[in-house]
C-alpha cells in the first residue's frame, strides 16, 4: 500500500514489484509481479524460505535499485541486494511512530537512502526525514 | 455494510469476536470480516484472506470499516473515503511482533479525530452508542496533516493517490542518481 503511493518516482523505469500475494497484480496490471512468502522473526523456518525465495527473485530480476517500505521481505531484499550490486532505498513504514522497526535497524548501513516518515525520528540511527506517503 | 479488517499476519480474535458479539446482539447481518489466522466468528460473514479485487469490492460497499491499527488499512480507508474505527493489537497478547500499533493508536487518540478503541470493551461501547461516533473524513484528514506537521497540506476532501511531493522527489532523485 505504501509502496504503491510512491509510484510517480518509478516512472520511466522498468519496474518489478515483489510482494507476498499474487492478487496484488490487480494493483499493478502493467508490471511484472513476483511473489515471496510472508514471514517474521518469530518464524525461523519461514525466514529461511524467504531468504531463498528472495535470492531467486534477485537472481531473475537483477535490479539496479531496490525500494522498500519495510518488514522482513524488504529487509532481506535490501541486504541480499548488496550481493547483486543493487543500490537500495529504505523508507521505514509510517506505522513506526515512536521507534523504528527491527527490520529498519537491520538495514542500517546497508541501505543507501535511509528514511523515516516521522520528523521526530530523524537523526536516530542515521535516519533522514524527507516527507511521507500521505 | 460494515467491513472488518485485521490483516493476514497474526490472529486478532479480540476484535473479531467483539464485533461478532455486537452484530449478533443488534441483529446486524451486513457485517463481513477478513479474519486472517484467527478463530472464526459464529455470527458474521467471514473469510481468512481476500484477493485485492474482493478487498476493494468490500471497501467500496462499506459505510464503516472496523480494523486493527495497521497503516495499510488506514491508508486504504482514507483513499476509499471511508469512516474507520481502529483498535490496536497488543504484543503482550501475542497479537503482534511489537506494540507499535499502540503508539500509532495513541497518536490518533491525542488528536481525537479518529475513533480508537483501546480494547474490545471500548470497541463494543463505541458500537453500542446510539450516535455511533465514527469520525468523519473531514475530521480525520486535518488530523492526519496535524499529526505530520503539514500545516498547508493538500486541498480538497480526498487523500491524494500519491505520497508527498517531497518524498517522491527524494526517491526519484535517488533512483536517477
Amino acid at each position: 500500500m505504501q509502496l504503491l503511493r510512491l509510484r510517480p518516482a518509478f516512472e520511466g523505469h522498468d519496474v518489478t514489484y515483489c510482494t507476498v500475494s499474487r492478487s496484488y497484480q490487480h494493483d499493478v496490471p502493467d508490471h511484472r509481479l513476483m511473489v515471496v512468502n510472508d514471514a517474521d522473526k518469530s518464524n525461523k523456518f519461514g525466514i529461511l524460505v524467504l531468504l531463498v525465495r528472495t535470492f531467486i527473485v534477485l537472481l531473475r530480476v537483477r535490479p539496479d535499485v531496490i525500494v522498500s517500505t519495510g518488514a522482513a521481505p524488504g529487509c532481506l531484499a535490501v541486504r541480499l541486494g548488496k550481493l547483486f550490486g543493487a543500490r537500495s532505498a529504505w523508507i521505514d513504514s509510517i506505522a513506526n511512530v515512536d521507534e523504528v522497526s527491527f527490520s529498519c535497524r537491520l538495514v542500517k548501513g546497508h541501505a543507501d537512502l535511509y528514511l523515516t516518515q516521522w520528523q521526530q525520528l530523524a537523526g536516530r540511527d542515521g535516519l533522514e526525514y524527507r516527507g511521507n506517503v500521505l | 455494510m460494515i467491513f472488518v479488517v485485521v490483516g493476514t499476519q497474526m490472529p486478532f480474535d479480540r476484535l473479531i469476536h467483539a464485533v461478532d458479539a455486537w452484530a449478533r446482539e443488534v441483529g446486524r447481518d451486513d457485517v463481513f470480516a477478513q479474519i486472517g489466522k484467527g478463530k472464526p466468528p459464529s455470527y458474521i460473514g467471514h473469510e481468512r484472506t481476500l484477493t485485492v479485487e474482493r478487498f476493494n469490492e468490500c471497501m467500496q460497499q462499506s459505510s464503516l470499516i472496523i480494523a486493527h491499527a495497521g497503516m495499510g488499512t488506514i491508508l486504504n480507508a482514507l483513499q476509499w473515503d471511508k469512516e474507520i474505527i481502529v483498535m490496536p493489537r497488543r504484543h503482550s497478547l501475542g497479537e503482534h511482533q511489537n506494540d507499535h500499533q499502540f503508539a500509532t493508536a495513541r497518536k490518533l487518540v491525542d488528536f481525537a479525530a479518529i475513533p480508537v478503541a483501546m480494547d474490545e470493551n471500548e470497541l463494543q461501547q463505541m458500537l453500542r452508542r446510539p450516535d455511533n461516533p465514527h469520525a468523519s473524513r473531514s475530521g480525520l484528514l486535518p488530523f492526519m496533516r496535524n499529526l505530520l506537521g503539514e500545516e498547508a497540506g493538500r486541498s480538497g476532501s480526498s487523500i491524494s493517490p500519491h505520497a508527498s511531493d517531497e518524498l517522491i522527489e527524494a526517491l526519484s532523485d535517488f533512483i536517477n542518481r
